[in-house]
C-alpha cells in the first residue's frame, strides 16, 4: 500500500553532501541513541538551498531532550571562518517527528528566523530512506503559538560538479562496495558504452513502434528527430580537414611533451646524478 | 594510428607502475569526496587553492579516510595561530560526536595540475614525518568539470624523505640518495567505499534525482584545455631553462676558479723555487681557500621540483590527447565515413 504524499509549497533544495554526512553521523552515534540531531547551514540565505551541515551531540531520554547549544554554536564559528556567508538555516534528525521535536525546534528558532527541520528514515522504517522537511507554521500570531509541521517538497540539486562525483558511485553495486577510479581511455570507454546502452534502448523501443507492438507517441518523435537531426552533415572533404588538423594538433602535443620528458630525464642524469 | 593511442594510453599506465606505493592502499568513502567537490565550488573560484584536512585511520593493511574538514583561506592576519588552534577545536568537536579524529593526511585542489612546489613539499613531508601513511589528495575541479573524478593521492618516496629529514639539498647528497624525478612522490591507488547505508541513500537518489546525466566526458572541445596546459608547461619550461643556465654558470664558475687557484699555486710554487734558488726563505703559503672562496653551489631542490611538475604537466597532457583521439575517432564512426 503506497500512497505518494504529493506536496506544494515552498521547494528545499538539498546537496546530497548533506545526506552523506547525517547518513555517516548516525552510523557513528553513541549506544542506545536511536537518532541523531544536527545543524544545516546554507550558503545564501536568500535561497532554500542547504549546502552544509554538522552533527550535534544530544541527549535524549522520555520526556527530555538535551542538545548541546554551546558545542553547536563553537562548531558554527568554525565552520563560519572557513565560510563566512554560512547561515544557519534549520536542523535534521533521524526518523518521524515526535514531541522531541518540538522542544529541538524551539531551541533552533532561537538561531534561525524560520527554521527547516529535516527528516532522514536512516533506520528505514518502510523499507527504504525517505527524507521529508518540514517547516513549522505558528498559530496566530500574539497569542499562544502552537506548533504544527507542514511539510516541504524537497529536491535535490547538485553542482556540476558533484553531479560527476555522484555518478562514480552509482556504480558501486558490486558486492565490496568498493569502486577503482578509472583512468585515461578507459574512462572513453566507459563512457561510450553507456551512450551505446542508451542508443540500443532507444532502438529496441523504435522496433517495438515499427511493428505495432507499442503505439508510438508523438514528443518521443519529435525527440528522435532532434537527435538524428543533431548529427551535423559536414561534407566528407571538411570533415576531413577538421578531423586531420584536429589529430595532427594532438599527436603533435604528445610528441612534444614526449620530447620534454625525455629532455627532463636527460638533464637530470647530466646534472644532477 | 589506434595503436599509437593504444601505446600512449598503456605507457601512462607502465610508468605510473613503476612507483607506485608500496604503502598501505587507500579506500575513501564518498562523503569525503563530496565534501572536497563541494569546498572547492562554494570557496576556491579562482587561481587560490582550497586546503583541507583528512581524518580516518588505519585498518589492517589500508588508510580509510572517512571525514574531512576544510581550512580557512589564508588572511593577513595572523594565519598561522588561527591554523593551529582552528584544527585543535575542530578535531576536539568532531571527536565528540564520534568522528575519526586522527589526522592522515590533507587535501589540496590544484589548477591545471600545478602542485609540485615547495610548500607542498614542505606540508606533506611535516604531515608524513608525524603519521607514516599520511597521503596528500590532490583534487583536480577543472578536470572533474570535464566529466571525470580527478582525485589523486601522493606519499613522498622514503628516499624522498630521508633528504627532507637531513635538509640536505647540495648536489652531492642527491647525487647520493639516488633521486630522480620520477621518484618523488608515488601514487597510491584509490577506492571509493561506502557503508550500507549510504549505498541506500545513492539508490534513494537515483531514483528521486530528476537531474538528467551529463555527458560531459564526451565533449570535443579540446583546444581550450591544451592551450592552457601547454601555457604552463612553456613556463616551467622557462623556469627549467633558467635553472639550467645557472647551473651551467655556476660549473663555469667552479672551474675557472679551479684554474685560477691552479695557476696561483703554479706561480707560488715557481716563485718559491726561485726564492729558494737565491737563498731567500720562501713566502708562507698562503691560506688559499681563504682567498678564492669556491662559489656556491646552486640548491638543486628547485630542480628536482620543476623536473617533477613539467613531468606531471606532460603526463597530464598525454592522458588528455588519448582521450580526445578516442572521441575524434568516435565522431568520425558516427559521421559514417571512412
Amino acid at each position: 500500500l503506497l500512497f505518494k504524499m504529493s506536496v506544494f509549497g515552498p521547494v528545499v533544495k538539498i546537496h546530497p553532501v548533506v545526506l552523506a554526512s547525517i547518513c555517516d553521523s548516525y552510523e557513528r552515534r553513541n549506544e542506545g541513541a536511536s537518532r541523531v540531531i544536527g545543524t544545516l547551514l546554507t550558503i545564501d540565505k536568500h535561497s532554500i538551498e542547504v549546502t552544509n551541515c554538522f552533527s550535534v551531540p544530544h541527549n535524549e531520554s522520555e520526556d527530555e531532550v538535551a542538545v548541546d547549544m554551546e558545542f553547536a554554536k563553537n562548531m558554527y564559528e568554525l565552520h563560519k571562518r572557513v565560510s563566512p556567508t554560512e547561515v544557519i538555516i534549520g536542523y535534521a534528525t533521524g526518523f518521524d517527528i515526535t514531541e522531541h521535536s518540538v522542544l529541538i525546534h524551539e531551541y533552533y528558532s532561537r538561531e534561525a528566523s524560520n527554521p527547516i527541520h529535516l527528516t532522514v528514515d536512516t533506520a528505514l522504517q518502510s523499507g527504504k530512506m525517505n527524507i521529508r522537511a518540514y517547516v513549522a507554521q505558528m498559530g496566530v500570531p500574539g497569542k499562544t503559538v502552537g506548533v504544527m509541521f507542514t511539510p516541504l517538497t524537497v529536491k535535490y540539486i547538485y553542482y556540476d560538479t558533484e553531479r560527476i562525483g555522484d555518478l562514480l558511485q552509482r556504480t558501486r553495486i558490486t558486492a565490496s562496495r568498493t569502486k577503482g577510479l578509472t583512468s585515461d581511455l578507459s574512462q572513453v570507454a566507459g563512457s561510450a558504452a553507456r551512450i551505446q546502452d542508451m542508443l540500443t534502448t532507444v532502438l529496441a523501443y523504435i522496433e517495438d513502434v515499427l511493428s505495432g507492438k507499442v503505439t508510438a507517441d508523438n514528443s518521443v518523435g519529435r525527440f528522435l528527430m532532434d537527435l538524428v537531426n543533431k548529427v551535423p552533415t559536414i561534407s566528407a572533404e571538411d570533415f576531413e580537414n577538421m578531423l586531420n588538423s584536429n589529430i595532427n594538433d594532438l599527436l603533435m602535443v604528445t610528441y612534444l611533451s614526449n620530447l620534454t620528458q625525455a629532455q627532463i630525464a636527460l638533464n637530470e642524469k647530466l646534472v644532477v646524478l | 594510428m589506434l595503436e599509437f593511442i593504444y601505446t600512449s594510453a598503456t605507457e601512462k599506465e607502465n610508468s605510473s607502475q613503476d612507483h607506485v606505493s608500496s604503502g598501505p592502499l587507500l579506500s575513501l568513502f564518498s562523503q569525503v569526496v563530496l565534501k572536497i567537490i563541494k569546498h572547492y565550488q562554494e570557496e576556491g573560484q579562482g587561481t587560490e587553492v582550497v586546503q583541507g584536512v583528512l581524518l580516518g585511520l588505519v585498518v589492517d593493511d589500508r588508510l580509510e579516510i572517512t571525514n574531512c574538514f576544510p581550512f580557512p583561506q589564508h588572511t593577513e592576519d595572523d594565519a598561522d595561530f588561527d591554523e593551529v588552534q582552528y584544527q585543535m577545536e575542530m578535531m576536539r568537536s568532531l571527536r565528540h560526536v564520534n568522528i575519526d579524529h586522527l589526522h592522515v593526511g590533507w587535501y589540496q585542489s590544484t589548477y591545471y595540475g600545478s602542485f609540485v612546489s615547495r610548500a607542498l613539499l614542505d606540508s606533506q613531508f611535516s604531515y608524513q614525518h608525524a603519521i607514516e601513511e599520511s597521503v596528500v589528495l590532490i583534487y583536480d575541479p577543472i578536470k572533474t568539470a570535464q566529466g571525470s573524478l580527478s582525485l589523486k593521492a601522493y606519499r613522498l618516496t622514503p628516499k624522498l624523505m630521508e633528504i627532507c629529514k637531513e635538509k640536505d639539498f647540495t648536489p652531492e647528497g642527491l647525487k647520493k640518495a639516488n633521486i630522480g624525478f620520477e621518484h618523488m612522490f608515488e601514487e597510491v591507488p584509490i577506492v571509493i567505499k561506502n557503508s550500507h547505508l549510504i549505498s541506500v541513500l545513492m539508490w534513494e537518489l537515483e531514483d528521486k534525482s530528476t537531474v538528467a546525466d551529463k555527458h560531459e566526458l564526451l565533449n570535443l572541445s579540446s583546444s581550450n584545455h591544451l592551450e592552457k596546459s601547454l601555457q604552463l608547461l612553456m613556463d616551467r619550461v622557462d623556469d627549467m631553462c633558467q635553472d639550467i643556465v645557472k647551473y651551467n654558470t655556476y660549473s663555469r664558475n667552479l672551474s675557472k676558479q679551479q684554474q685560477q687557484k691552479h695557476q696561483y699555486l703554479q706561480r707560488r710554487q715557481q716563485e718559491n723555487a726561485q726564492r729558494q734558488s737565491r737563498g731567500e726563505p720562501p713566502l708562507p703559503e698562503e691560506d688559499i681557500s681563504k682567498m678564492n672562496k669556491p662559489p656556491q653551489p646552486p640548491p638543486r631542490m628547485d630542480t628536482l621540483l620543476i623536473a617533477g611538475q613539467i613531468n606531471n604537466y606532460c603526463q597530464n597532457v598525454k592522458e588528455f590527447t588519448s582521450q580526445t583521439l578516442g572521441k575524434l575517432f568516435m565522431a568520425e564512426a558516427l559521421q559514417g565515413h571512412n
